[in-house]
């Protein structure tokens, strides 16, 4: 059974049709790269998955049930999780707390059991600090962990994000643009980053990435978008070669360089 | 259930102070009058925290709060007053039935106006503000018992500084308690980023509301409270400029610190007071100049507030010292 499975996608803003007709099935374990020029839709695929927006057409399905139209806040509760292109973070609050408060909806114990201090508060909430102080150690954050999020250097943000998004248990997770504006030494760390979290925690991966060099390296398949629909699917080879897909970036008459 | 040894902390701490006031009281150092002022103090304490609940940590702009103040006080001092006649039991039902009034009527507006965001919240809280203002001015024709704009009096004067004492202790402490769980952090979570929460799968509706209830009914209860202890109420004390005040309080405290609206609502209370006596009763009308600039210079000096987020160490939780020393390393950390 695929994880993910998208029929028929769209999306219109006005007379835009941002997403037009996307067809994507993920299988368990896979890493998938989504591309394409800005503007392609790509980030709205992201939203339309996650339930930010609500589809004008399609069927996505996640694990067999169908989550069309689901909000994000039970998306996210059945196991998909994302990060943003411009990096939202609970920037106020320390690097402990942003993992800790996506623990939200997997915490045992109740309102009254929190407002009189229970032990069965005591034990959860050191349960819950426990599990984030080790999702901080697996992504090397966890000597900034009583920082406030907002002093992280730009790397350790976008890590931070990732940290988060594991918190919640996801067997889907969709990342857009991890490696914006890192230098090649940091995109390969990135790289073997995802590739750690990909095994360890046995993550399906969806990607939107501009950085050619990640994206070839990371996925076994890629799907390249323009103007809302799908143009071209294939290996990171095939992708490199097709016709199709050069024109969409470079313009017409481009060739292999 | 075992007490943190930072609870006890406070528990002494508040045993001393109480013990200070008393003796104070007894020597004579404490007129009635500053007496009246201290339990102002400790009412707008309890007010405050519930707007900084709401404003402070959920990031939800109200300025209404001093309508749900005005509900509670109107509702406890109502029942208690037709029903009451100063039984100890009556006055903490009718606490009770203030504060939940309060947290109600919170609950039915909350639920279509929460999906707004800041400037249009403050919009639709001022409004309903208004409405309740007007509904007390008016309330006399459906029950003569509320006394419409004149004001009402005849509320039992129970409330002591004992009392108002112990029951801030206890907010002060469950509001602690509700912050520092896993229910504070994921109204905190909404604050810093709505849309980001909601997709990190956190009920952002539910616990919008759930703030905004808890924040306007511990108002319900301040008002409550504050009805059994001055003997008039009137519609004007529970208008805008009363929301205002609770507004500048957390504010001023920095919003997402409770440490900040506790101490800025006593010294806010205090230096109303102590303006009105050094100015004299010929220049009280220059009090409003005074605290707006005031209010301008440390907002100029000080934007975040003057805790800004951080928390008095004996309010905030432990650190839970392990987990930090080993850090496990994978391919993609170093080198």
């Amino acid at each position: 059974m695929p994880v993910l499975e998208i029929n028929n996608l769209s999306k219109t803003f006005g007379g835009l049709k941002a997403v037009n007709n996307f067809n994507l099935t993920l299988d368990e374990g896979e890493v998938v790269g989504l591309i394409g020029p800005n503007g392609a839709g790509k980030t709205t695929v992201f939203n339309l998955i996650t339930g930010l927006y609500k589809p004008t057409g399609g069927t996505i399905n996640f694990c067999g049930e169908d989550i069309t139209g689901l909000q994000p806040f039970k998306i996210s509760q059945r196991g998909i999780a994302r990060t943003f292109q411009n990096i939202r973070l609970f920037k106020g609050i320390t690097v402990l707390d942003n993992v800790r408060a996506v623990f939200h909806p997997r915490i045992k114990y109740n309102f009254l059991d929190a407002l009189l201090r229970t032990p069965r508060y005591n034990v959860e909430e050191e349960r819950v600090t426990l599990e984030a102080m080790e999702l901080l150690g697996a992504l090397n954050l966890a000597h900034r962990a009583y920082e406030k999020a907002a002093n992280l250097a730009y790397g350790d943000q976008r890590r931070l994000e990732i940290a988060r998004a594991l918190a919640t248990y996801p067997k889907l997770l969709l990342l857009d643009e991890p490696a914006a504006g890192m230098n090649p030494a940091e995109v390969k760390r990135m790289v073997e980053l995802i590739r750690y979290i990909k095994q360890r925690f046995k993550l399906t991966v969806l990607l939107i990435e501009h950085q050619m060099g990640m994206v070839m390296n990371l996925c076994e398949r890629i799907v390249v978008m323009d103007f809302g629909q799908i143009i071209a699917t294939g290996t990171p080879l095939e992708i490199r070669n097709n016709p199709v897909v050069l024109e969409a970036y470079l313009g017409k008459g481009a060739t292999v360089a | 259930m075992k007490l943190s040894r930072k609870t006890l902390i406070l528990f002494a701490g508040a045993a001393l102070f109480f013990a200070l006031v008393k003796a104070m009281q007894f020597s004579g150092m404490i007129t009635p009058y500053w007496q009246l002022v201290l339990d102002q103090a400790l009412v707008i304490v309890i007010g405050a925290l519930g707007l900084s609940i709401i404003y402070g940590f959920t990031g939800q702009f109200s300025l209404g709060h001093a309508a749900f103040y005005g509900l509670g006080a109107y509702t406890a001092g109502a029942l208690d007053k037709v029903y009451g006649n100063g039984n100890m039991l009556f006055f903490f039902l009718s606490l009770l039935a203030g504060a939940a009034v309060a947290g109600l009527v919170a609950l039915l507006i909350g639920l279509p106006i929460l999906r707004l965001r800041s400037d249009y919240l403050g919009i639709a809280t001022l409004g309903f503000g208004i409405i309740v203002r007007v509904g007390m001015e008016n309330g006399n024709k459906l029950f003569p018992v509320l006394g419409g704009a004149t004001g009402m009096s005849g509320t039992p004067q129970v409330a002591n500084f004992d009392l108002i004492f112990i029951l801030t202790l206890i907010v002060i402490l469950l509001v602690r308690n509700f912050i520092f769980s896993t229910y504070g952090r994921a109204c905190t979570s909404i604050r810093e980023d709505e849309i980001a929460a909601d997709v990190m799968g956190i009920d952002t509706t539910r616990y919008k509301v759930m703030a905004f209830v808890l924040g306007c009914a511990l108002a319900g209860l301040a008002g409550g409270i504050y009805a059994h202890r001055y003997p008039f109420l009137h519609p004007a004390s529970f208008d805008f400029l009363k929301s205002f005040d609770f507004l500048l309080i957390v504010v001023l405290g920095g919003l997402g610190s409770m440490t900040g609206t506790i101490v800025t609502a006593v010294g806010w209370v205090f230096l109303l007071e102590v303006l009105r006596v050094v100015l004299g009763q010929n220049f009280i009308d220059w009090r409003g100049v005074i605290y707006a600039v005031i209010l301008i210079v440390s907002i100029i000096v000080r934007p975040q507030g003057i805790f800004s987020g951080r928390e008095w160490r004996l309010l905030a939780p432990d650190h839970l010292k392990m987990a930090t020393g080993k850090e496990q390393t994978h391919a993609g950390s170093g080198n």
